[in-house]
Protein backbone atom coordinates (compact mmCIF):
# COMPACT_ATOMS: atom_id res chain seq x y z
CA UNK A 1 0.00 0.00 0.00
CA UNK A 2 1.09 3.60 -0.36
CA UNK A 3 2.01 5.96 1.97
CA UNK A 4 0.73 9.19 1.14
CA UNK A 5 2.77 12.15 3.34
CA UNK A 6 0.38 14.57 5.65
CA UNK A 7 0.01 18.26 5.94
CA UNK A 8 -0.17 19.31 9.52
CA UNK A 9 -3.50 20.95 9.47
CA UNK A 10 -5.08 17.70 7.79
CA UNK A 11 -3.27 15.86 10.45
CA UNK A 12 -4.51 18.08 13.08
CA UNK A 13 -8.31 18.25 11.42
CA UNK A 14 -8.19 14.33 11.18
CA UNK A 15 -6.94 13.81 15.14
CA UNK A 16 -9.53 16.39 16.32
CA UNK A 17 -11.91 14.15 14.49
CA UNK A 18 -10.88 10.73 16.51
CA UNK A 19 -10.76 13.12 19.64
CA UNK A 20 -14.04 14.13 19.14
CA UNK A 21 -15.67 11.11 18.24
CA UNK A 22 -14.34 8.64 20.60
CA UNK A 23 -16.13 7.70 23.57
CA UNK A 24 -15.11 4.50 26.03
CA UNK A 25 -11.48 4.84 26.14
CA UNK A 26 -8.63 3.97 23.63
CA UNK A 27 -9.64 0.82 22.63
CA UNK A 28 -12.78 2.12 20.86
CA UNK A 29 -10.80 4.87 18.73
CA UNK A 30 -8.17 1.81 17.56
CA UNK A 31 -11.29 1.07 14.81
CA UNK A 32 -12.00 4.71 14.09
CA UNK A 33 -8.05 4.81 14.02
CA UNK A 34 -8.02 2.05 11.52
CA UNK A 35 -10.86 3.28 8.89
CA UNK A 36 -9.26 7.19 8.97
CA UNK A 37 -5.76 6.00 8.74
CA UNK A 38 -5.21 3.11 6.35
CA UNK A 39 -8.38 3.24 4.78
CA UNK A 40 -9.19 6.64 4.06
CA UNK A 41 -5.98 8.85 4.34
CA UNK A 42 -3.36 6.25 3.39
CA UNK A 43 -1.00 7.32 5.95
CA UNK A 44 0.13 4.06 7.58
CA UNK A 45 0.26 0.23 6.18
CA UNK A 46 -1.27 -2.31 8.15
CA UNK A 47 1.72 -3.83 9.24
CA UNK A 48 2.82 -0.49 10.84
CA UNK A 49 -0.43 -0.28 12.21
CA UNK A 50 -0.38 -3.52 14.33
CA UNK A 51 2.76 -2.28 15.14
CA UNK A 52 1.24 0.77 16.73
CA UNK A 53 -1.48 -0.73 18.69
CA UNK A 54 1.00 -3.24 20.30
CA UNK A 55 3.21 0.29 20.82
CA UNK A 56 0.61 2.03 22.08
CA UNK A 57 -0.72 -0.78 25.04
CA UNK A 58 2.07 -1.40 26.08
CA UNK A 59 3.50 1.94 26.94
CA UNK A 60 2.08 4.18 29.79
CA UNK A 61 -0.20 6.58 28.98
CA UNK A 62 -3.83 6.99 27.04
CA UNK A 63 -3.64 4.44 24.03
CA UNK A 64 -5.35 7.58 22.32
CA UNK A 65 -2.80 10.11 23.00
CA UNK A 66 0.02 7.22 22.36
CA UNK A 67 -1.43 6.63 19.14
CA UNK A 68 -1.92 10.13 18.08
CA UNK A 69 1.95 10.36 18.87
CA UNK A 70 3.30 7.94 16.87
CA UNK A 71 0.83 8.99 13.96
CA UNK A 72 2.04 12.40 14.24
CA UNK A 73 5.92 11.04 14.21
CA UNK A 74 5.15 8.98 11.35
CA UNK A 75 3.94 11.48 9.55
CA UNK A 76 5.36 14.29 10.29
CA UNK A 77 8.11 14.68 12.62
CA UNK A 78 8.37 15.92 15.85
CA UNK A 79 6.09 19.20 14.53
CA UNK A 80 3.73 16.33 13.45
CA UNK A 81 3.77 14.64 16.62
CA UNK A 82 2.97 17.67 18.72
CA UNK A 83 -0.21 18.89 15.76
CA UNK A 84 -1.51 15.17 16.63
CA UNK A 85 -1.44 15.00 20.07
CA UNK A 86 -2.79 18.70 20.28
CA UNK A 87 -5.94 17.81 17.96
CA UNK A 88 -6.28 14.46 19.96
CA UNK A 89 -6.64 16.30 23.15
CA UNK A 90 -8.36 19.78 22.50
CA UNK A 91 -11.51 17.81 22.68
CA UNK A 92 -11.89 16.38 25.46
CA UNK A 93 -10.06 19.34 26.98
CA UNK A 94 -13.13 21.55 25.43
CA UNK A 95 -16.11 19.68 26.52
CA UNK A 96 -14.51 18.85 30.10
CA UNK A 97 -13.67 22.17 30.83
CA UNK A 98 -17.37 23.66 29.72
CA UNK A 99 -18.74 20.93 31.70
CA UNK A 100 -16.77 21.71 35.38
CA UNK A 101 -17.99 25.46 34.90
CA UNK A 102 -21.74 23.97 35.22
CA UNK A 103 -20.78 20.89 37.00
CA UNK A 104 -21.49 21.46 40.46
CA UNK A 105 -24.83 23.59 40.42
CA UNK A 106 -26.52 20.44 37.93
CA UNK A 107 -25.24 18.07 40.51
CA UNK A 108 -26.89 19.99 42.99
CA UNK A 109 -30.56 19.87 41.31
CA UNK A 110 -32.04 16.67 43.64
CA UNK A 111 -33.20 14.34 40.55
CA UNK A 112 -29.69 14.97 39.48
CA UNK A 113 -28.13 13.73 42.63
CA UNK A 114 -30.39 10.78 43.18
CA UNK A 115 -29.61 9.35 39.55
CA UNK A 116 -26.14 9.86 40.38
CA UNK A 117 -26.44 7.66 42.85
CA UNK A 118 -27.94 5.05 40.94
CA UNK A 119 -24.88 5.88 38.07
CA UNK A 120 -22.16 5.14 40.71
CA UNK A 121 -23.60 1.27 41.06
CA UNK A 122 -22.87 1.57 37.37
CA UNK A 123 -19.41 2.48 37.62
CA UNK A 124 -18.55 -0.13 40.35
CA UNK A 125 -20.21 -2.59 37.85
CA UNK A 126 -18.35 -1.36 34.77
CA UNK A 127 -14.69 -1.16 36.24
CA UNK A 128 -15.74 -5.02 37.89
CA UNK A 129 -16.67 -5.74 33.74
CA UNK A 130 -14.03 -3.82 32.35
CA UNK A 131 -11.22 -6.34 34.75
CA UNK A 132 -12.82 -9.24 33.54
CA UNK A 133 -12.40 -8.60 30.13
CA UNK A 134 -8.59 -8.00 30.93
CA UNK A 135 -8.44 -11.27 32.76
CA UNK A 136 -9.76 -13.07 30.17
CA UNK A 137 -7.36 -11.86 27.76
CA UNK A 138 -4.20 -12.55 29.87
CA UNK A 139 -2.33 -15.57 29.49
CA UNK A 140 -3.28 -18.87 32.02
CA UNK A 141 0.35 -19.01 33.62
CA UNK A 142 1.38 -19.57 37.61
CA UNK A 143 3.36 -16.60 37.57
CA UNK A 144 0.29 -14.56 36.11
CA UNK A 145 -2.17 -16.10 39.15
CA UNK A 146 0.29 -15.45 41.46
CA UNK A 147 1.11 -12.11 40.50
CA UNK A 148 -2.31 -11.35 40.41
CA UNK A 149 -3.86 -12.27 43.44
CA UNK A 150 -0.47 -11.42 45.55
CA UNK A 151 -1.40 -7.61 44.25
CA UNK A 152 -5.16 -7.90 44.52
CA UNK A 153 -4.68 -9.38 48.10
CA UNK A 154 -1.62 -6.60 49.34
CA UNK A 155 -3.53 -3.46 47.85
CA UNK A 156 -7.11 -4.75 49.15
CA UNK A 157 -5.99 -5.21 52.21
CA UNK A 158 -3.88 -1.63 52.64
CA UNK A 159 -7.20 0.15 51.81
CA UNK A 160 -9.01 -1.93 54.16
CA UNK A 161 -6.47 -1.31 57.10
CA UNK A 162 -6.23 2.43 55.60
CA UNK A 163 -2.68 2.10 55.08
CA UNK A 164 -1.61 3.78 51.73
CA UNK A 165 0.33 1.37 49.66
CA UNK A 166 1.57 3.35 45.96
CA UNK A 167 0.04 1.44 43.29
CA UNK A 168 2.64 3.30 41.07
CA UNK A 169 5.56 1.24 43.61
CA UNK A 170 2.97 -2.09 43.43
CA UNK A 171 3.28 -2.18 39.16
CA UNK A 172 7.10 -1.35 39.44
CA UNK A 173 7.75 -4.45 41.41
CA UNK A 174 5.45 -6.36 39.40
CA UNK A 175 7.70 -5.48 36.22
CA UNK A 176 11.05 -6.53 38.71
CA UNK A 177 9.51 -10.12 39.18
CA UNK A 178 8.56 -10.31 35.61
CA UNK A 179 12.22 -9.48 34.76
CA UNK A 180 13.43 -11.89 38.27
CA UNK A 181 11.98 -14.88 36.54
CA UNK A 182 13.09 -14.09 32.55
CA UNK A 183 16.92 -13.92 34.26
CA UNK A 184 16.37 -16.85 36.41
CA UNK A 185 13.98 -19.23 34.07
CA UNK A 186 17.32 -19.93 31.54
CA UNK A 187 19.42 -21.39 34.52
CA UNK A 188 16.35 -24.14 35.13
CA UNK A 189 15.48 -24.91 31.28
CA UNK A 190 15.68 -23.21 28.44
CA UNK A 191 13.11 -20.80 28.26
CA UNK A 192 11.42 -21.80 31.55
CA UNK A 193 7.46 -21.67 32.75
CA UNK A 194 7.88 -18.52 31.50
CA UNK A 195 7.47 -17.84 28.05
CA UNK B 1 2.00 26.14 44.43
CA UNK B 2 -0.89 24.83 43.04
CA UNK B 3 -0.45 24.53 39.22
CA UNK B 4 2.98 22.50 40.10
CA UNK B 5 1.29 19.87 42.24
CA UNK B 6 -1.48 19.49 39.77
CA UNK B 7 0.95 19.18 36.75
CA UNK B 8 3.28 16.73 39.12
CA UNK B 9 0.47 14.53 40.13
CA UNK B 10 -0.85 14.02 36.74
CA UNK B 11 2.71 13.46 35.58
CA UNK B 12 2.99 10.26 37.69
CA UNK B 13 -0.34 9.13 36.86
CA UNK B 14 0.78 9.47 33.36
CA UNK B 15 3.62 7.95 33.43
CA UNK B 16 2.64 5.18 35.62
CA UNK B 17 -0.54 3.85 33.32
CA UNK B 18 -0.49 0.79 31.72
CA UNK B 19 -3.17 -0.80 30.35
CA UNK B 20 -5.29 2.31 28.98
CA UNK B 21 -8.56 2.60 30.62
CA UNK B 22 -9.64 2.03 33.82
CA UNK B 23 -5.90 0.95 34.04
CA UNK B 24 -5.28 3.95 35.20
CA UNK B 25 -7.83 4.24 37.80
CA UNK B 26 -6.27 2.73 41.13
CA UNK B 27 -3.26 5.68 40.42
CA UNK B 28 -6.02 8.41 39.74
CA UNK B 29 -8.12 7.17 42.97
CA UNK B 30 -5.12 7.17 45.30
CA UNK B 31 -4.18 10.89 43.87
CA UNK B 32 -7.56 12.06 44.20
CA UNK B 33 -8.32 10.89 47.61
CA UNK B 34 -4.96 11.76 49.52
CA UNK B 35 -5.17 15.47 47.82
CA UNK B 36 -8.36 15.54 49.09
CA UNK B 37 -9.63 17.12 45.08
CA UNK B 38 -12.10 14.49 45.35
CA UNK B 39 -14.45 12.24 47.45
CA UNK B 40 -14.91 8.53 46.68
CA UNK B 41 -18.82 9.57 45.26
CA UNK B 42 -17.98 12.33 43.10
CA UNK B 43 -14.68 10.13 41.67
CA UNK B 44 -17.56 7.66 40.69
CA UNK B 45 -20.27 10.60 39.42
CA UNK B 46 -17.16 11.82 37.81
CA UNK B 47 -15.97 8.55 36.15
CA UNK B 48 -19.27 8.55 34.76
CA UNK B 49 -19.43 11.88 32.99
CA UNK B 50 -15.74 10.92 31.48
CA UNK B 51 -17.64 7.54 29.97
CA UNK B 52 -19.96 9.77 28.43
CA UNK B 53 -17.89 12.45 27.10
CA UNK B 54 -15.36 11.63 24.25
CA UNK B 55 -11.53 11.10 25.35
CA UNK B 56 -9.44 9.31 27.14
CA UNK B 57 -10.65 9.09 31.55
CA UNK B 58 -7.13 10.34 32.51
CA UNK B 59 -7.10 13.38 30.31
CA UNK B 60 -10.73 14.17 31.48
CA UNK B 61 -9.71 13.16 34.77
CA UNK B 62 -6.77 15.45 34.72
CA UNK B 63 -8.78 18.95 32.69
CA UNK B 64 -11.55 18.34 35.13
CA UNK B 65 -9.24 18.40 38.35
CA UNK B 66 -7.09 20.75 37.08
CA UNK B 67 -10.26 23.03 36.63
CA UNK B 68 -12.31 22.70 39.86
CA UNK B 69 -9.09 23.50 41.94
CA UNK B 70 -7.32 25.87 40.06
CA UNK B 71 -9.51 27.57 36.93
CA UNK B 72 -8.53 27.19 33.41
CA UNK B 73 -4.38 27.28 33.62
CA UNK B 74 -4.79 24.62 36.64
CA UNK B 75 -6.75 22.42 33.93
CA UNK B 76 -4.20 23.31 31.73
CA UNK B 77 -1.24 22.41 34.15
CA UNK B 78 -3.15 19.14 34.98
CA UNK B 79 -3.90 18.35 30.97
CA UNK B 80 0.00 19.21 29.62
CA UNK B 81 1.41 16.82 32.94
CA UNK B 82 -0.74 13.54 32.05
CA UNK B 83 -0.19 13.76 28.12
CA UNK B 84 3.48 14.63 28.59
CA UNK B 85 5.03 10.83 29.52
CA UNK B 86 3.23 9.19 26.75
CA UNK B 87 4.79 12.24 24.48
CA UNK B 88 8.06 11.76 25.27
CA UNK B 89 7.69 7.81 25.63
CA UNK B 90 6.12 7.61 22.20
CA UNK B 91 8.64 9.83 20.50
CA UNK B 92 11.21 8.10 22.03
CA UNK B 93 10.21 4.75 20.39
CA UNK B 94 9.40 5.77 17.52
CA UNK B 95 12.33 8.29 16.83
CA UNK B 96 15.18 6.14 18.37
CA UNK B 97 14.54 2.63 19.72
CA UNK B 98 12.52 1.55 16.94
CA UNK B 99 12.59 -1.75 18.37
CA UNK B 100 12.31 -1.05 22.00
CA UNK B 101 9.30 -3.51 22.81
CA UNK B 102 11.83 -6.92 21.05
CA UNK B 103 14.14 -6.11 23.73
CA UNK B 104 13.84 -9.54 25.84
CA UNK B 105 13.96 -7.05 29.13
CA UNK B 106 11.40 -4.87 28.02
CA UNK B 107 9.19 -7.78 27.23
CA UNK B 108 9.68 -9.66 30.69
CA UNK B 109 9.24 -6.00 32.74
CA UNK B 110 5.97 -6.02 30.59
CA UNK B 111 4.68 -9.26 31.27
CA UNK B 112 5.28 -8.94 34.95
CA UNK B 113 3.33 -5.75 34.71
CA UNK B 114 0.06 -7.01 33.04
CA UNK B 115 -1.14 -9.33 35.44
CA UNK B 116 0.04 -6.59 38.01
CA UNK B 117 -2.90 -4.26 36.62
CA UNK B 118 -5.34 -6.58 36.24
CA UNK B 119 -4.87 -7.20 39.69
CA UNK B 120 -4.78 -2.98 40.63
CA UNK B 121 -8.26 -2.59 38.95
CA UNK B 122 -9.22 -5.63 41.31
CA UNK B 123 -8.47 -4.18 44.19
CA UNK B 124 -10.15 -0.95 43.09
CA UNK B 125 -13.12 -2.49 41.91
CA UNK B 126 -13.65 -4.82 45.28
CA UNK B 127 -12.94 -1.41 47.68
CA UNK B 128 -15.57 0.93 45.64
CA UNK B 129 -17.99 -1.83 45.64
CA UNK B 130 -17.60 -2.11 49.15
CA UNK B 131 -17.59 1.38 50.08
CA UNK B 132 -20.96 2.40 47.94
CA UNK B 133 -22.57 -0.50 48.46
CA UNK B 134 -22.38 -1.75 51.96
CA UNK B 135 -20.87 1.58 53.19
CA UNK B 136 -17.70 -0.36 54.27
CA UNK B 137 -14.50 1.36 54.03
CA UNK B 138 -12.04 0.10 56.61
CA UNK B 139 -11.98 -2.48 58.84
CA UNK B 140 -13.94 -1.89 62.13
CA UNK B 141 -17.07 -0.33 60.01
CA UNK B 142 -20.51 -1.93 60.25
CA UNK B 143 -21.39 -3.87 57.42
CA UNK B 144 -24.40 -1.73 55.97
CA UNK B 145 -26.06 -3.25 52.60
CA UNK B 146 -27.95 -0.59 50.29
CA UNK B 147 -30.92 -2.69 49.16
CA UNK B 148 -31.57 0.06 46.02
CA UNK B 149 -27.78 -0.42 45.11
CA UNK B 150 -28.22 -3.64 45.22
CA UNK B 151 -31.23 -4.04 43.12
CA UNK B 152 -29.34 -1.57 40.45
CA UNK B 153 -26.40 -4.09 40.85
CA UNK B 154 -28.76 -7.30 39.90
CA UNK B 155 -30.81 -5.19 37.39
CA UNK B 156 -27.50 -3.91 35.28
CA UNK B 157 -26.65 -7.71 35.42
CA UNK B 158 -29.43 -8.63 33.78
CA UNK B 159 -29.67 -5.92 30.95
CA UNK B 160 -26.22 -6.79 30.19
CA UNK B 161 -26.90 -11.01 30.24
CA UNK B 162 -29.79 -10.10 28.16
CA UNK B 163 -28.04 -7.96 25.37
CA UNK B 164 -25.05 -10.71 25.23
CA UNK B 165 -27.74 -13.22 24.65
CA UNK B 166 -30.19 -11.29 22.13
CA UNK B 167 -27.42 -9.03 20.35
CA UNK B 168 -24.37 -10.82 21.13
CA UNK B 169 -22.71 -7.98 22.29
CA UNK B 170 -22.46 -6.16 25.60
CA UNK B 171 -24.40 -2.94 26.22
CA UNK B 172 -22.57 0.23 25.60
CA UNK B 173 -21.71 1.72 28.78
CA UNK B 174 -23.34 5.34 28.06
CA UNK B 175 -26.94 2.64 27.96
CA UNK B 176 -25.95 1.28 31.12
CA UNK B 177 -24.95 4.77 32.68
CA UNK B 178 -28.57 6.18 31.50
CA UNK B 179 -31.05 2.84 32.80
CA UNK B 180 -29.23 3.34 36.52
CA UNK B 181 -29.37 6.93 36.56
CA UNK B 182 -33.19 6.22 35.81
CA UNK B 183 -33.25 3.88 38.46
CA UNK B 184 -31.45 5.87 40.89
CA UNK B 185 -34.14 8.48 40.28
CA UNK B 186 -36.90 5.97 41.28
CA UNK B 187 -35.11 3.90 43.87
CA UNK B 188 -33.49 6.48 46.15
Amino acid sequence: MKKKKASYLNLFLTMLKIGAFTFGGGYAMIALLETELIEKKKWIGKEEFLDMVAIAESTPGPVAINSATYIGYKTGGVIGSAVATLGVVIPSFTVIFLISLFYDAFLSLDFVGRGFRGIQVCVVYLIFSADLKLLRQLERSVFNAVVLLLVAAVMLLSSLFARGFSSALCLLLCGGAGLAVYWCAPRRKKGGDFS
Amino acid sequence: MIYLELFFAFLKIGAFSFGGGYGMISLIRETVLSHAWMAEEELLNFIAVAESTPGPLAVNMATFIGASQAGFWGSLAATFGVVLPSFVVILIIAGLITNLLQYKGVAAFLKGVRPGVVGLILATAVTIGLSTLFSFSTVGDALRPDGAGLLILGALAALHLLSVRLRKKAPSPILMILFSAFLGILLY
